[in-house]
């Protein structure tokens, strides 16, 4: 019985990572490739089945006007914008949680949860229906097309993320914590940055990590709010495209643009290993 | 420069946490707040801290009015029944913390949590993690920290009841050692718990709190022989005074068809209905007593809880020894009749074995 569950674990696991791994695999060997490779025949061994060229990457950061595509400024652009909105969300929301947790608000029928669910519903909402309004809005402040302009919309995207995680860490911190340090001699202010917030560095991280992963794989708002002055990565990336696939440099930027996701895992994977995310309160 | 409170009433929703709450605590001295949980014991205590702000009512200390002033400027210590550290801390930083805060020069505040260390028993452990240790350590370092800080008023809120039975037996030990050694001759200590034994052990004064309700003040030795009433009765014993429905003529006191002989104590009452109150250790098996059915026997430690019913009565008896006893089982039991408590039918104490009464 045993044997056969673990059996099967295995086998499912192995099948999983297949299906994960083969693509990333299929896109590092198509990057390495020409049209002609490409186009004739199915081959996967650099060297082996084609000779491999550095094309396709050479591409992504040459000028148009020498007939590149030059991914590196919306590169930067994204990692500007992301991680702009998902540090002033994580603040902004982080303080709003704390509220909605620690204290009562009343007005009219709204109550805490309320407050909260507004945040959440954010989200909830088809993003294509904020999308007239974001771009009325922009518009009329002068914003589209403009790095600040794509800040202020994810950050309405992200805050709720903040929000939504933190409100929940917040709740499993005893009340009495801060109550303590209060009487310990430290007024609001600091029983939230001396006591509470040190204490909240796992949830700060998973917040931090929702936040960077949803901001860098927005297309939609990105798509919408620019035009010509302001391009974000995965527009770039997507626009590759055009009368003919040029499958080579599509899969050179699409490995790039995942790289800092893999490297957020990774680091976040480091610091759950070390058991830091769970336990330091019960 | 007493602690006082006058006419407290808290109330944040349809219920009283605390029901007019008066109290004048002096300087020195240990009281102990006795009452179940929700009696309101918790909140009393927050009050006094701070963290709540009563809807009526004035505290005063040091003749000041004590409610102005906010809960960090207020100089008191308070620990919790959740053993209550900072997790980012040590050990040594946990204690340090309220002296930092309040910016002690750093040689003054070394002396004072080495002291502080010491009188917990917690030397070595300094730069522990506060997830390393046991619950009854975690509650030490909590202790340490509120001496450390020598505040004027100490608050602790049911600090054993999270422990287990044999840490809480010998804590209670050493709280009794601490509080007589360890603290200054102006500091106010005041102790909530749910446990009678433990009122007793700290001999101080005594406040029981039922619903928010002020039931009874005074010294532990007379709370314990003469409850005002019933509930208080109940309250300040463990397992709970056993309560017979019953009455008193000429010739014998009467209930559920049992007649005792009167007691000296109950020779000048009033012939009439009342609720007889005898503690659970009172009740003893003697075969030539009354029979009564086992609902159910609980041993703890060394002794035996047997839940007894007879009639419409339910009481519980408290063996000194480990017994094994079926339930449905009929045992007989005898009552010592000069322990016998009366109250009225009000529910107010009428005689009591140690002189006490109402009139």
């Amino acid at each position: 019985m045993t044997k056969l569950y673990t059996f099967l674990k295995y086998f499912f696991i192995s099948f999983w990572t297949v299906f994960v791994v083969a693509p990333f695999l299929w896109a590092v060997s198509t990057s390495f490739k020409d049209f002609q490779s490409v186009n004739s025949k199915v081959t996967y061994i650099p060297w082996l089945d084609f000779e491999p060229t550095l094309e396709g990457w050479r591409v992504l950061i040459k000028s148009p006007a020498k007939g590149g595509v030059d991914i590196v400024e919306p590169y930067f652009n994204s990692i500007f914008v992301t991680c702009t909105a998902s540090l002033i969300s994580i603040v902004l929301g982080t303080l709003a949680a704390y509220a909605l947790s620690r204290f009562t608000f009343k007005a009219g029928f709204v109550r805490n949860n309320d407050i909260t669910f507004f945040f959440i519903s954010q989200r909830i909402m088809p993003p294509i229906v904020l999308s007239i309004p974001f771009f009325i809005f922009l518009s009329t402040i002068g914003l589209l097309d403009s790095l600040l302009g794509l800040v202020v919309v994810y950050i309405v995207l992200l805050m709720p993320i903040a929000v939504w995680i933190m409100v929940d860490f917040f709740n499993r911190v005893p009340k009495e914590l801060d109550e303590t340090a209060l009487i310990d001699g430290c007024n609001p202010y600091q029983a939230f940055y001396k006591v509470v917030l040190p204490n909240s560095i796992p949830g700060l991280i998973v917040a931090g990590m929702f936040c960077i992963i949803f901001g860098w794989i927005d297309f939609f708002f990105a798509f919408i709010l620019t035009f010509t002055e302001v391009q974000l990565l995965p527009v770039k990336v997507v626009a590759l495209n055009s009368s003919i696939t040029p499958w080579w440099s599509l899969s050179a930027s699409a490995l790039v643009s995942v790289a800092p996701l893999i490297i957020v895992a990774f680091v976040v994977e480091r610091y759950l290993s070390k058991g830091n995310l769970s336990g330091a309160l019960k | 420069m007493n602690l006082i409170g006058q006419n407290i009433s808290y109330k944040p929703d349809d219920q009283f946490h605390l029901n007019d709450v008066s109290f004048n605590f002096k300087k020195g001295s240990l009281y102990t707040i006795l009452g179940r949980t929700l009696s309101g014991k918790t909140t009393l205590l927050k009050t006094i801290a701070g963290l709540l702000n009563p809807d009526k009512g004035v505290i005063s200390f040091e003749e000041k009015n004590f409610i102005k002033i906010p809960v960090w400027e207020r100089n008191v210590a308070m620990v919790y029944q959740q053993f209550i550290n900072y997790p980012h801390l040590n050990v040594y930083e946990n204690i340090t913390f309220p002296l930092v805060q309040r910016k002690l020069s750093p040689e003054h505040i070394k002396k004072d949590v080495d002291e502080a260390l010491k009188t917990v028993g917690l030397v070595g452990f300094e730069n522990r993690k506060i997830q390393e240790l046991s619950g009854g350590q975690q509650q030490r370092v909590a202790l340490a920290r509120s001496l450390a800080k020598k505040a004027k008023i100490l608050l602790l809120d049911e600090p054993l009841v999270n422990l287990d039975y044999k840490l809480r037996e010998q804590l209670r030990e050493e709280f009794k050692r601490i509080f007589s050694e360890g603290l200054s001759q102006d500091t106010i200590l005041i102790y909530s718990t749910t446990d009678p034994q433990e009122v007793m052990e700290l001999n101080g004064e005594v406040i029981v709190l039922d619903e928010g309700k002020v039931l009874q003040k005074g010294p532990a030795k007379e709370i314990f022989e003469n409850p005002t009433n019933l509930k208080v009765a109940e309250i300040s014993n463990d397992p709970p005074m056993n309560v017979l429905k019953g009455s008193k003529n000429l010739k014998n006191l009467n209930f559920e068809n049992i007649f005792l002989e009167i007691p000296n104590h109950f020779k000048n009452l009033e012939d009439k209905d009342y609720n007889f109150g005898i503690r659970a250790s009172e009740v003893k098996l003697d075969d030539s007593g009354e029979e009564f059915e086992i609902e159910l026997a609980e041993i703890s430690g060394s002794e035996t809880l047997l839940h007894l019913k007879r009639g419409n009565s339910k009481i519980i008896a408290l063996i000194e020894e480990v017994m094994n006893f079926k339930i449905h089982e009929k045992v007989k039991i005898n009552f010592n009749a000069n322990k016998f408590y009366a109250f009225g039918e009000d529910e107010k104490l009428v005689s009591s074995p140690y002189g006490g009464s109402n009139g």
